[in-house]
């Protein structure tokens, strides 16, 4: 089973040299910290950035240069600023290569929930609708169940929904699945996790083809 | 022709109870602080705020809710702010969540002069619920009208005396936008200069959407997730 890290790590192998790429907030934003050496990406900050750097030395943190996730942040040579209906503008052109972002249901036609539990957490979509009806390449980072064990890959999304038919991939604690018009298809497994746990934890159709390698990182 | 104002308290004299606000902002980065105090100050009620967030507890639009001046509130993401949350599970509190982008771009249309806009964005979700589709190229989108707002409230970096704007980093965001969405736009700004020393080439804003500036003081700039390393890392 994988950590947050390891699952950030494993979604770094997605990117590819030149990509622009959104990192949603939570294990997405983790990514960032795991680039492969020789692979170049232009990080987009919905709020207005394109060249997103790390975070800033103790003392040179500046109020007006934060991230999607109000996190004090850098730039990195060659950014450049510009307003929320440009940033979404880009989003919706699919410039935008790759959106990473976190999920807490995802259905096996690809319907993803992440915003909203009636009666219990209503803080809103932000960018979330935007990016998931737009980007060409959306992979989800999140658990493959609940804390009470039951499966967040499902049949058919409970939670009010983010977007529809929209996510590609899934790395999850356990394994990396594809969408397809068929369901979720098991493309590798975590270290340590047999493919019958994976069986047994997603509710939704899962398509188990041949010998299912161990995830390489 | 005179825009610049000495000070928040003047340059929103005329604001009235019921009014429509637009306010600039990402977080607490980029919002008005000083037009947000005059106005928790002056106790206008019955706001209705388009704003991406609302505060925090005790900075930003948080005040105006913790005083009860909001009667509705138009965001796109409202976590962090307790008050919020409670006047919203209360009914107290009328809210409207949308897409970042859409209520981006409806400011957008708004000053483009354009009615509405169509988007993908919430299509398949209860944001759709109610609202006309169109179908382009085989993919769906809805109809999202331009707001129409009686003021647009925000904060640039500099300005100039004929109401330019210039603004700072990632706290532009939403305020060029909502600038030009206001059928009276008020800029506060840290620095106003005399008409001719920006350089046209840099404005972000053109003077012709701002209809009164005034340099703000004492400002803030709260931080709301301050994330540093150590020099040693």
């Amino acid at each position: 089973m994988l950590n947050k890290n390891q699952i950030a790590q494993r979604l770094a192998k997605e990117l590819q040299d030149g990509f622009y790429v959104n990192l949603g907030i939570g294990i997405p934003t983790l990514v960032a910290n795991y680039i492969p050496e020789g692979i170049s990406v232009v990080l987009q900050s919905e709020n207005g950035l394109l060249g997103m750097g790390p975070f800033p030395f103790e003392g040179e943190e500046d109020a007006d240069l934060i991230n999607a996730g109000k996190q004090t942040i850098t730039t990195v040579p060659g950014s450049s600023f510009f307003d929320s209906a440009m940033s979404f503008g880009m989003i919706r052109a699919g410039k935008v290569d790759l959106t990473i972002l976190g999920a807490m249901e995802v259905s096996e036609t690809g319907d993803i929930a992440n915003w909203k539990i009636p009666g219990k957490m209503v803080k809103g979509m932000g960018g979330a609708m935007d990016l998931v009806a737009s980007a060409k390449n959306i992979v989800v980072a999140m658990m493959h169940t609940n804390p009470k064990g039951e499966s967040k890959l499902l049949h058919r999304c409970v939670l009010p929904l983010t977007g529809i038919g929209c996510v590609k991939k899934i790395v999850s604690d356990l394994a990396v699945l594809d969408i397809t018009n068929e369901g979720f298809k098991l493309l590798e497994r975590a270290p340590g996790v047999s493919v019958e746990e994976i069986i047994a934890k997603t509710a939704g159709k899962l398509i188990v083809d041949g010998e299912i390698p161990e995830m390489q990182f | 022709m005179n825009k610049v104002f000495n000070n928040a308290d003047e340059a929103l004299k005329d604001i009235y109870d019921g009014a429509i606000l637009l306010l600039g902002g990402f977080g607490l980065c980029g919002i008005p602080e000083n037009c947000i105090n005059a106005i928790v100050k002056k106790d206008t009620k019955n706001l209705t705020c388009i704003s991406n967030n609302a505060g925090v507890d005790d900075f930003g639009i948080g005040l105006m809710l913790q005083k009860k001046q909001v009667k509705k509130m138009i965001a796109s993401y409202v976590g962090e702010n307790a008050e919020f949350e409670r006047q919203l599970l209360s009914g107290e509190l009328e809210v409207d969540l949308i897409p970042q982008g859409t209520l981006a771009t409806r400011c957008m249309a708004a000053g483009y002069g354009m009615p509405a806009i169509f988007t993908p964005a919430g299509v398949g979700t209860e944001v759709a619920i109610g609202k006309e589709v169109r179908i382009f190229d085989n993919k769906t989108y809805l109809l999202e009208y331009a707001f129409d707002a009686d003021f647009a409230i925000v904060k640039a970096w500099k300005g100039d005396t004929d109401g330019n704007l210039i603004y700072k980093a990632t706290a532009r965001n939403f305020n060029p936008l909502m600038a030009m969405a206001g059928k009276i736009t008020i800029a506060e700004v840290e620095e106003v200069v005399p008409a001719g020393e920006l350089d046209p080439n840099q404005i972000h804003t053109p003077g012709i959407y701002v209809h009164r500036i005034f340099e703000g003081k004492n400002y803030e700039k709260r931080i709301e997730q301050r994330t540093v390393k150590k020099l040693a890392d």
